[in-house]
């Protein structure tokens, strides 16, 4: 069991989340959250096989007893990927109008060759630490999720908490709203500002997926120019051996050379950070239309419902004036074998009545829960665009900032090397 | 003022170049002076024979590799190798290079000349000069063929760069003491066609030369038996130098491909920015910026990579080339040591026509010892050359790389320049 290598706390809640605490009532503003460590564990499954897996540890401490310079300890608790997964899931079905933030990946993807795409590398681990942490904070600051007891309890409650999540019963919806958001269908009038915003997160999607993959092969070619310089430290030392002048030029040069080779590690690294910025982004996209898909699926079902009832009260008119206006079997068959006795005409009358009263209450129903829906659902995706405008301009700056980094560190290796060949 | 000729009675004729004893001395008389009271200058460093310091040949000799780099401000010859031309006939397609000729020296007629030569009169010129100073060390030629990669001959790159290699190869010639003032090299400067083609064939006959290589073999096989310790130096250290050359060599050509290779990467970013700035609104500005970063950095690491592959590895490979010559020239050395040592052996074993073959001994003593001195000589200026050009070219390339990223560096800061005065402008923010 092995931890993996901690960051700072600070640095970590300053990293991802540089804007984003959002003033007002969220968690966020009264309780310090983090995710510190992780920590391999091994087991018996549900099958009773052994398995290796690893948890993360989650403190919170209240933000006012912090204030005070008091410094309790915090409060902790250990939690798996998948704890998280449920957790997420949840959420996704509870707030069907809310973009709810990504977990990190579940397997590296988009890896340079360098990088292990195993679950268990500790690089991994470590940038999925952050990952989640970054997680819990995007939620415990969201105006709406943040107040959610079940989030609550996730922080909170070590025990039980699975049980209890679902005592809420949302694995029920859950499995019918899945069926009904992967069946096809097609919403007859879509809401135009919805299909932009699902059109605008499949253009998001694709753009950063292809710059994730160009920037691995990019971080790759890039290993390769620096660590090749390392061969002429090598060679440069070698070299000054048989050399007397030039010797110690060489030799000093040499050094530098394998300095050179050797600090593209720490460039790739930190760039790797600015991938799982855009990579939280290209998970986001996935949340974003999934808030579209649910828009689409009341839509539809205000359609469906509006057009039973429109068929319904079709039927009573033929069935009140006798007349068949459009085709159907029942007037057919009604022509072929007799007509209806009047008292069957009666109870059919009153059926559909009832079904008209019933279907003009869902249609309202819908109707409601589609413009509740869409009236919450705005506000979430506003306040996400603001976000993400915000985040990835972020981004793009903390990318530049890392690029002169490079190029004061490439100045610094060759202008020491300089020196040393003009010794030469 | 010329930087040497030398007409020397007293200097060992029978290995003598053709083409120096039948140069013109122009040293005047203060030069003569100078030559006396420079002492401490030629007794630098470099192991002399004592021999050699009681000929005055060889003083001035020795005191020419000196004067040369003072006189480097003073150069009196100035040779371009430009302007490729393809020629094709019946029989051949081949390219032909402008070589243009400025020069004060009194030997040449004009001051001026244009000629046009092709590889083979390179070539040739090369083998004059290695015939008539075995021991001295004639710069190295691009390559005859290249094998590898299937380059083809007509190629932009290939033609360039072995222009370039040609340019070097010419003014290496007409910095080099004693090598500039060859007649061949004259004439292949100023000779028109026909004129060059009736030179060649002129000179040793066919036969004359198989004699030359036969005794050349001949000594070979038998081998040096008490090379002096200077030259088993001078050989230890050719050997390890050429595997470093030749390392340094590879790795400045694999450091290139990666460099391109990333630029090919590279150059996709761009472009995936632009097309995602074509779905925000908010973000438009610092995306297009990113992408417009992302190119001109790009054109930075290919001027880049450019310079590596047009001034750095050329003159790496360049002395890869020379150690093949450092090389030959040591062996023409052992090759003379090895014939003087079996004529002398002979000539114990010999009672009969002692005469003719102590004097043929004493002709090759004396060969040997002119060999022996002016490889040393030029062996010394080589040394010199080298350091200079090798600690030149790194230093450039340092500087380059320097350049390189200082260049990209201004181009990040002006983005975020660009980022800050935005947001400046849009408000209050807290940029860290």
């Amino acid at each position: 069991m092995s931890a993996a290598p901690q960051m700072p706390q600070q640095q970590s809640l300053y990293y991802f989340v540089p804007q984003m605490v959002e003033k007002g009532t969220t968690l966020l503003k009264r309780m310090e959250i983090s995710v510190a460590e992780a920590e391999k564990r091994t087991g018996k499954n549900a099958v009773s096989m052994q398995e290796t897996y690893t948890v993360y540890l989650i403190e919170t401490r209240a933000v006012d007893a912090a204030s005070e310079g008091a410094n309790p300890a915090p409060d902790s608790l250990w939690r798996r990927y998948s704890e998280f997964e449920l957790l997420r899931n949840y959420l996704l079905v509870t707030y069907p109008f809310v973009v709810v933030p990504p977990l990190p990946e579940k397997r590296a993807e988009f890896v340079w060759h360098k990088l292990s795409a195993d679950n268990m590398d500790p690089d991994f681990v470590e940038r999925r630490r952050v990952g989640l942490e970054n997680f819990l904070l995007r939620v415990a600051s969201h105006p709406v999720l943040s107040n959610d007891n079940i989030f609550y309890s996730f922080l909170t409650q070590e025990q039980s908490w699975k049980e209890v999540v679902f005592e809420t019963g949302f694995q029920a919806k859950a499995d019918s709203r899945l069926k009904a958001l992967n069946a096809t269908f097609r919403v007859k009038n879509p809401d135009k500002r919805f299909a932009e915003m699902k059109h605008y997160g499949d253009e998001l999607q694709s753009v950063i997926s292809q710059l994730l993959r160009v920037r691995a092969r990019v971080a790759d070619r890039l290993y390769g120019v620096y660590k090749v310089h390392g061969n002429y430290g090598r060679v440069f030392s070698e070299w000054s051996a048989i050399e007397k002048e030039m010797g110690d030029g060489l030799q000093s040069a040499g050094h530098h050379m394998d300095a050179y080779a050797a600090s593209v590690d720490d460039i790739l690294e930190e760039e790797e950070h600015y991938a799982d910025q855009l990579k939280e982004y290209l998970f986001y996209t996935e949340a974003l239309r999934a808030v579209c898909r649910k828009h689409e699926l009341c839509q539809f079902e205000l359609e469906m419902a509006a057009q039973d009832l429109t068929s319904k009260k079709q039927q009573r008119e033929e069935l009140a004036t006798g007349t068949v206006r459009t085709f159907s079997l029942k007037g057919m068959t009604s022509k072929l074998f007799g007509q209806e006795t009047p008292e069957q005409r009666e109870a059919k009358l009153k059926t559909l009545e009832t079904q008209i009263e019933d279907g003009e209450e869902m249609v309202k129903e819908k109707n409601a829960e589609c413009e509740e829906f869409v009236k919450n659902a705005w506000v979430d995706i506003e306040r996400f665009k603001e976000q993400k405008d915000r985040d990835l301009k972020e981004a793009l700056i903390s990318y530049a900032i890392m690029q002169i980094s490079m190029c004061k560190k490439g100045i610094q290796v060759w202008s020491n090397a300089k020196e040393c060949f003009s010794k030469m | 003022m010329m930087s040497g000729t030398v007409v020397d009675s007293s200097s060992p004729t029978a290995a003598a170049p053709d083409d120096i004893s039948g140069s013109v001395l122009e040293l005047d008389e203060d030069e003569d002076l100078e030559v006396f009271s420079k002492d401490t200058n030629f007794m630098d460093g470099s192991s002399l024979n004592t021999s050699m310091q009681t000929s005055p040949g060889s003083m001035v000799n020795q005191y020419k590799f000196e004067e040369e780099e003072e006189q480097s401000d003073t150069k009196d010859i100035f040779v371009t190798v430009d302007n490729p031309e393809s020629h094709v006939t019946a029989i051949e397609t081949f390219i032909t290079y402008r070589v243009l000729t400025k020069t004060t020296r009194s030997e040449f007629d004009s001051s001026e000349y244009e000629v046009r030569r092709r590889y083979q009169d390179f070539f040739w010129l090369k083998c004059k000069l290695e015939e008539a100073h075995p021991t001295l060390i004639v710069p190295p030629l691009p390559e005859k063929f290249v094998m590898k990669g299937m380059v083809e001959r007509f190629n932009n790159d290939f033609i360039e760069t072995r222009k370039k290699a040609l340019h070097k190869f010419l003014n290496r010639i007409a910095d080099h003491p004693i090598l500039s003032c060859s007649e061949d090299f004259k004439v292949f400067l100023t000779a028109q066609a026909w004129e060059l083609a009736s030179h060649k064939k002129q000179g040793p006959g066919f036969l004359s030369r198989m004699g030359d290589t036969v005794r050349a073999v001949a000594a070979t096989v038998r081998g040096v038996r008490n090379r002096p310790e200077e030259f088993n130096a001078i050989q230890d250290y050719v050997e390890a130098f050429s595997q470093k050359m030749t390392s340094m060599d590879k790795i400045t050509q694999r450091i290139i491909k990666e460099q391109k290779e990333y630029l090919e990467e590279m150059k996709e970013c761009g472009p995936i920015y632009t097309l995602w700035s074509g779905s925000e609104e908010e973000l438009v500005e610092p995306l297009k910026m990113m992408a417009s970063c992302l190119d001109r950095c790009c054109r930075d690491s290919e001027e880049h990579t450019q310079y590596l592959s047009s001034n750095l590895l050329p003159i790496l490979h360049e002395y890869v080339l020379s150690t093949e010559t450092l090389k030959a020239v040591l062996r023409r050395r052992d090759n003379i040591q090895a014939e003087f040592e079996a004529k002398n052996e002979a000539l114990a074993t010999k009672k009969t026509d002692s005469e003719a073959l102590k004097e043929e001994i004493d002709k090759l003593e004396d060969k040997l010892e002119w060999a022996n001195n002016t490889l040393k000589g030029d062996w010394s200026r080589w040394q010199k050359s080298m350091r200079s050009d090798l600690k030149a070219a790194f230093t450039y390339t340092a500087e380059k790389n320097m350049e390189y990223y200082e260049k990209c560096l201004a181009v990040w800061e002006s983005f975020l320049l660009s980022q800050r005065t935005e947001a400046s402008e849009g408000g209050d923010r807290d940029e860290s």
